[in-house]
């Protein structure tokens, strides 16, 4: 697993306080991690703030899963 | 009327996380009062409080984890988990967790605070200067209401009825008591979820208060004597931290189901000074017609009191208060004991009134005054016995809890024994 996959990964266990084995590249936020819209807008923040980034709301918006996140933020660094 | 009682205590308190707990070192003369630890105190005047002793949970010390997941603490100030926390207790002491709907349309929650998220307004101010408005979290404004323990706390217990905060500075928790028992009486609930929680120890907190020249500033020797009521050495109050909730309840349906009873929400009296905006006016009249609406209410005499819950912050309106309380009660001053708990919890603010009012019921509950610590040479000269460093076994009946804020809001609450 890449480096970028392992970072999120860890945003997303420490912010949703879920097991990391529930963290797959399909697993959505809100269905499968139980996070609601205001998790979501944290953990894009977090995303932002580790990778140095700036991810707008336009595209905020289609980060839906794990794998999605993973995927923006190869192509954005 | 329909009748109110109470059912149900929780605390958090600068002593101790816990009733009992805070309730005996209250009694035995202990102080909370030490070095502020949750920032830099170099650039204030005042560089100790009363803060919450924060630990693993075990001997009274209060171990966040107890009381909220570390997810869900991360989106909330501290004045939102003292409350929580302490209405978890009165909650569970009340053994009222109902699972049916009806009960749960009938029971509400009125917590309040008088500052509400100001650590978590200094620390985004910090961080939008360094970072940007882009880091604000979305969780910041629903982290820093003040109505977001009452939400919190409905939310967990799924308790639907009327959902409200009350807002009225260092008289916040005695007015969220005696109004949440009206809202009973009017059967707008049987059963209402009520208190007042802080947590100002931050640095514009203390800064602010130093600059309305209303903090202690001159015991960093020793913390532990700073918060002196009545002694002619007090130099102004010390901030405290924490939260007070009860359960009260209509008295027939907390008959019914065989609650365990601590006492009577007796009578609650309001009013406004009308005269300055952090000043009491100097003939104590605010408080003195307060404390007369609550014994109207509760239908006592002013001799029938046995024991006041001053409001007592160790400033120079110390004995304004004691002079309204001599007015009130004229000869019977002599046999009324009147003490200011501040003395060793500090000045909570918004959860002053409430963590008193709970003092004032186990005042009731074991016929014992708790003491005022530190008043070793009386500022002046009283009929009434305000317990200087010792508490008193004495007959309580009745109380009168005492809470006076900012702006010129008075609150009284009477309490009583159950007859």
């Amino acid at each position: 697993m890449s480096d970028i996959a392992e970072r999120v990964k860890k945003i997303v266990v420490e912010h949703l306080g879920v097991e990391e084995e529930k963290v797959v590249l399909e697993a959505s936020f809100i269905d499968d991690l139980n996070a609601d819209s205001l998790d979501t807008v944290e953990l894009v923040m977090a995303f932002e703030e580790e990778f140095g980034i700036e991810i707008p709301d336009d595209a905020a918006e289609t980060i839906q899963t794990y794998g999605d996140a993973v995927n923006f933020i190869q192509q954005a660094s | 009327m329909r009748r109110v009682v109470i059912t149900g205590l929780g605390l958090v308190t600068p002593l101790a996380c816990g009733v009992e707990e805070s309730w005996n070192r209250l009694l035995d003369g202990q102080s909370g009062a030490g070095p502020i630890t949750r920032f830099d105190t170099s650039n204030v005047a005042t560089t100790y409080a009363c803060e919450v002793p924060y630990g693993d949970g075990s001997d009274g010390s209060f171990n966040p984890d107890d009381w909220m997941a570390p997810k869900e603490r991360r989106k909330v100030d501290d004045f939102i988990l003292y409350g929580i926390a302490a209405a978890t207790q009165a909650v569970r002491d009340a053994g009222w967790e109902p699972e049916d709907e009806e009960s749960r349309l009938r029971t509400g929650v009125m917590i309040g605070s008088g500052i509400g998220g100001l650590q978590s307004i200094e620390a985004t101010t910090k961080l939008i200067a360094e970072k940007g408005v882009r880091r604000v979290s979305p969780f910041f404004i629903p982290g820093a209401l003040i109505n977001l323990i009452s939400g919190q706390v409905s939310i967990k217990y799924g308790f639907k009825g009327p959902n409200h905060a009350v807002v009225t500075a260092c008289s916040t928790g005695a007015h969220a008591i005696g109004d949440a028992a009206r809202l009973i009486q009017w059967c707008d609930a049987e059963v209402m979820v009520a208190g007042g929680a802080e947590a100002a120890i931050c640095e514009i907190g203390i800064a602010g208060f130093n600059a309305c020249k209303a903090l202690s500033t001159g015991r960093a020797g020793d913390p532990k004597s700073a918060s002196r009521p009545y002694d002619a050495d007090r130099d102004g109050f010390v901030m405290g931290e924490g939260a007070g909730v009860v359960v009260l309840e209509e008295y027939e349906h907390a008959k019914a189901r065989g609650a365990k009873i601590y006492a009577e929400v007796l009578g609650y009296g309001l009013s406004g000074d009308a005269y300055h905006i952090t000043a009491p006016s100097s003939d104590g009249d605010g408080g003195f017609r307060s404390m007369t609406a609550a014994l109207e209410r509760a239908g006592v005499s002013p001799a029938d009191v046995d024991y006041i819950n001053a409001h007592g912050t160790s400033t120079m309106a110390d004995t304004i208060e004691l002079g309204a309380v001599e007015r009130l009660l004229g000869d019977a001053g002599g046999t009324a004991t009147m003490s200011s708990t501040k003395s060793a919890t500090g000045h909570l603010l918004g959860a002053a009134g409430a963590i008193e009012a709970i003092f004032s019921i186990l005042a009731i509950r074991d016929q014992v005054a708790p003491p005022t610590i530190n008043l070793d040479n009386p500022a002046v000269e009283s009929p009434l016995d305000l317990a200087p460093n010792a508490k008193r076994e004495r007959k309580i009946d009745v109380a009168l809890s005492n809470s006076f804020g900012f702006g010129g809001t008075n609150a009284s609450l009477v309490i009583g024994k159950v007859r």
